[in-house]
C-alpha cells in the first residue's frame, strides 16, 4: 500500500499544508501574548508578561472571568444530571414518543445559534431575565445538554442493561441499582459529557452577546466588544489561557474515555 | 421513564422551542396579522442581497472545505492507526478552541500589519500590504478553518467502513490505482461527502462571529441582518422574519438530505 507514487507524494504535501492551516492560528496566539510590543510584531521583540499583568489587574476582566467560571460551573452542575436522566430514559424506553423527544433534545445543535440567541432575548425581555445570572446559566444549560446526552448515550450503548436487571432481581430498587451498578460503569462518559458542557459554556459567545449585560457579562462578550474596537494584546493573553484550559479539559475527558474502552 | 426525561425536555422547550415559536409569531403578528415583514424580506434589495451572499459564501466554504478535507481524511484513513489518530487529534485541536479566539488569531495573521503581510514584505514579495481581511476573503478563510473538522470527521468515519478488500479486488482485476479510486472508493465515500457538506453548509448559513469580526462591515451575512435589525434598528418583526426564513432553509436542507442518508450520520452520532 505504501508506494511512493507521485499521487501519494501530492497527497502528503496537500495534507501537510492543510494541517498547517488548521494548527497555525491556534499556535500563533501564545507568542503574541508573551510579546512586549504594543502592536503586533512578529517575531515578538522580547518576552514579557505585561499583557497577563494587564489582564489580572483590570477589574472588568476579572469580574468577567468570575462570571464565566460561575456560569460554566453551574451549567455543568445542572446540565449533567438532567442529561444523564434523559439519556437513561431514552436508552431504556421503547416508546415511539421517546424517539421524538430524543430529536427535540438535540435541537440546540440544529437551530442556528443566532436564531436561538435572538429568540431567547425576546423571551427574556418579557420575563426580566436579560442581564441576569440565572438567565445566562439557563441558556447555557440548554446549549450544553446535547453534549451530555450524546456522550452518556454512547456510554450506555456499551453497557449491558441485564446487569441492572440482576441487581433489581436481587432486591435493589431501580434508583439504587442505577447508582450502584449502572452509574459506575458509565462514569467516564458522564464526566466527559460534563466537561464538554463546561467548555461549551466557557466558549459561548453569541447568546451572551444578546442576553448578558451590566456586571453579568462573561469573558467572551467583553472580548468580542474589545475586538470590534481595537486589537489589544490583552485579548491574546486571555485567549491563550482559555485555549490552555480547553485543551487540559479535553485531555482529561478523552483520557478518561480512553481508559474505558 | 417520561418523568426522567421531562426536566431536560422542559429546559429545551422553554429555551429553544418557545423562543423560536415566539420569533415565528412575532414575524406575522404586530397589532394584527401581517405579512409585511415577509414582503420586505423577499422584495427589498438589502435582504435579497444578504441571502444571496450568504448562500454563495456557504457554497464556497463547503466546496473549499471538501477540497481540503477529503485528501486529509483519505490520508488519515490509509495510514496505520497511530498516525491516523495523530492527524485526527490535530484536526480536533482547533475544534476545541473558542471560535472567538480563532477569529482573533485570523485577525492577527491577516491584517495589514499582521503576520502574513509582514512576512511577505520581509521576503520582498510585496511592497504594499495585501488586503487579506475586513472583506469576504478573510471571512471565508476563517470560516473554512472553523468548519473543516465538521467535514473531515464524517468523511473519515465513512472511509473507515470501506473494506480494503474491495480496492485489492479492483487491483487484482487489473484496474489502475486511480481507476479503483474513482470507480470504487470515491462512490463508496459519497455518503460521508454528503454528511460533511450538509453540516458545513448549514452551520455556515447561520455563522455570525467570523463575518462580524472579519468581514469589515461589507460582508453582511443573514445572521448579521438579524442582529442589526434587533440591536441597531429595533426592527423586531423584520429580524424575526429573517430568522424564520433562515431556519426554514436549514430545516429544508436537513429534510432533503434525510431522504438520502440518515440524519444521525450528519449529526455525528451513528
Amino acid at each position: 500500500m505504501m508506494r511512493a507514487s507521485p499521487a501519494r507524494i501530492v497527497l502528503f504535501v496537500v495534507s501537510a499544508l492543510v494541517l498547517v492551516y488548521l494548527i497555525l492560528p491556534v499556535l500563533i496566539i501564545a507568542p503574541i501574548s508573551f510579546s512586549s510590543a504594543r502592536f503586533l510584531t512578529f517575531p515578538p521583540p522580547s518576552f514579557s508578561l505585561r499583557w497577563y499583568q494587564q489582564y489580572v489587574s483590570n477589574p472588568a476582566w476579572m469580574q468577567a472571568t468570575r462570571v464565566t467560571l460561575t456560569v460554566a460551573l453551574l451549567t455543568v452542575l445542572i446540565a449533567t444530571p438532567l442529561g444523564v436522566a434523559a439519556a437513561y430514559a431514552i436508552s431504556q424506553s421503547k416508546l415511539r414518543l421517546m424517539r421524538l423527544i430524543h430529536m427535540t433534545l438535540l435541537l440546540p445543535l440544529v437551530v442556528p445559534i443566532i436564531i436561538t440567541a435572538v429568540g431567547i432575548f425576546f423571551v427574556y425581555a418579557r420575563v426580566g431575565l436579560v442581564a441576569t445570572m440565572p438567565g445566562l446559566v439557563l441558556a447555557n444549560v440548554m446549549l450544553g445538554l446535547p453534549y451530555v446526552l450524546i456522550s452518556v448515550l454512547a456510554g450506555l450503548q456499551s453497557f449491558d442493561p441485564a446487569q441492572e436487571m440482576v441487581a433489581r432481581s436481587l432486591g435493589m430498587n431501580r434508583l439504587r441499582s442505577f447508582f450502584a451498578v449502572t452509574l459506575p460503569q458509565i462514569k467516564s462518559s458522564v464526566v466527559a459529557g460534563g466537561i464538554f458542557a463546561f467548555i461549551s459554556a466557557m466558549d459561548e459567545t453569541i447568546v451572551a452577546l444578546f442576553i448578558s449585560g451590566g456586571q453579568y457579562q462573561p469573558l467572551t462578550k467583553r472580548m468580542f466588544t474589545a475586538l470590534r474596537d481595537e486589537i489589544d494584546p490583552t485579548i491574546a493573553a486571555i485567549s491563550t489561557l482559555m485555549t490552555a484550559a480547553s485543551f487540559l479539559l479535553v485531555l482529561l475527558a478523552t483520557s478518561r474515555q480512553g481508559k474505558k474502552t | 421513564m417520561l418523568a426522567l426525561v421531562s426536566p431536560a425536555l422542559l429546559v429545551i422547550l422553554m429555551l429553544i422551542v418557545l423562543p423560536v415559536g415566539w420569533l415565528a409569531w412575532q414575524s406575522i403578528y404586530h397589532d394584527g396579522f401581517t405579512l409585511e415583514n415577509y414582503r420586505r424580506v423577499f422584495t427589498e434589495d438589502v435582504y435579497w442581497r444578504s441571502f444571496a451572499l450568504t448562500f454563495e459564501i456557504s457554497l464556497a466554504v463547503t466546496l473549499i472545505a471538501l477540497l481540503l478535507g477529503y485528501p486529509l481524511a483519505y490520508l488519515a484513513n490509509s495510514l496505520p492507526k497511530g498516525w491516523s489518530i495523530l492527524i485526527l487529534s490535530l484536526v480536533l485541536l482547533p475544534f476545541w478552541t473558542s471560535v472567538l479566539v480563532r477569529a482573533y488569531a485570523w485577525l492577527a495573521l491577516l491584517q495589514r500589519t499582521g503576520v502574513i503581510n509582514q512576512f511577505l514584505r520581509y521576503l520582498d514579495l510585496i511592497s504594499e500590504p495585501l488586503a487579506l481581511v475586513h472583506n469576504t476573503f478573510g471571512t471565508v478563510v476563517a470560516t473554512v478553518h472553523i468548519l473543516l473538522p465538521f467535514m473531515v470527521l464524517p468523511l473519515y468515519a465513512t472511509m473507515q467502513k470501506i473494506p480494503d478488500d474491495l480496492m485489492q479486488a479492483g487491483a487484482s482485476l487489473g484496474a489502475s490505482p486511480s481507476l479503483t479510486f474513482f470507480r470504487v472508493f470515491l462512490p463508496l465515500s459519497l455518503p460521508g461527502v454528503l454528511a460533511g457538506c450538509t453540516m458545513v453548509f448549514v452551520l455556515c448559513l447561520g455563522f455570525y462571529i467570523t463575518p462580524e469580526l472579519l468581514g469589515g462591515g461589507r460582508t453582511v451575512m443573514v445572521s448579521m441582518l438579524v442582529s442589526r435589525n434587533v440591536e441597531l434598528y429595533n426592527q423586531f418583526g423584520a429580524a424575526s422574519a429573517v430568522a424564520v426564513v433562515l431556519l426554514l432553509s436549514v430545516l429544508a436542507i436537513f429534510f432533503i438530505v434525510s431522504r438520502f442518508i440518515s440524519l444521525d450520520r450528519v449529526l455525528g452520532q451513528k
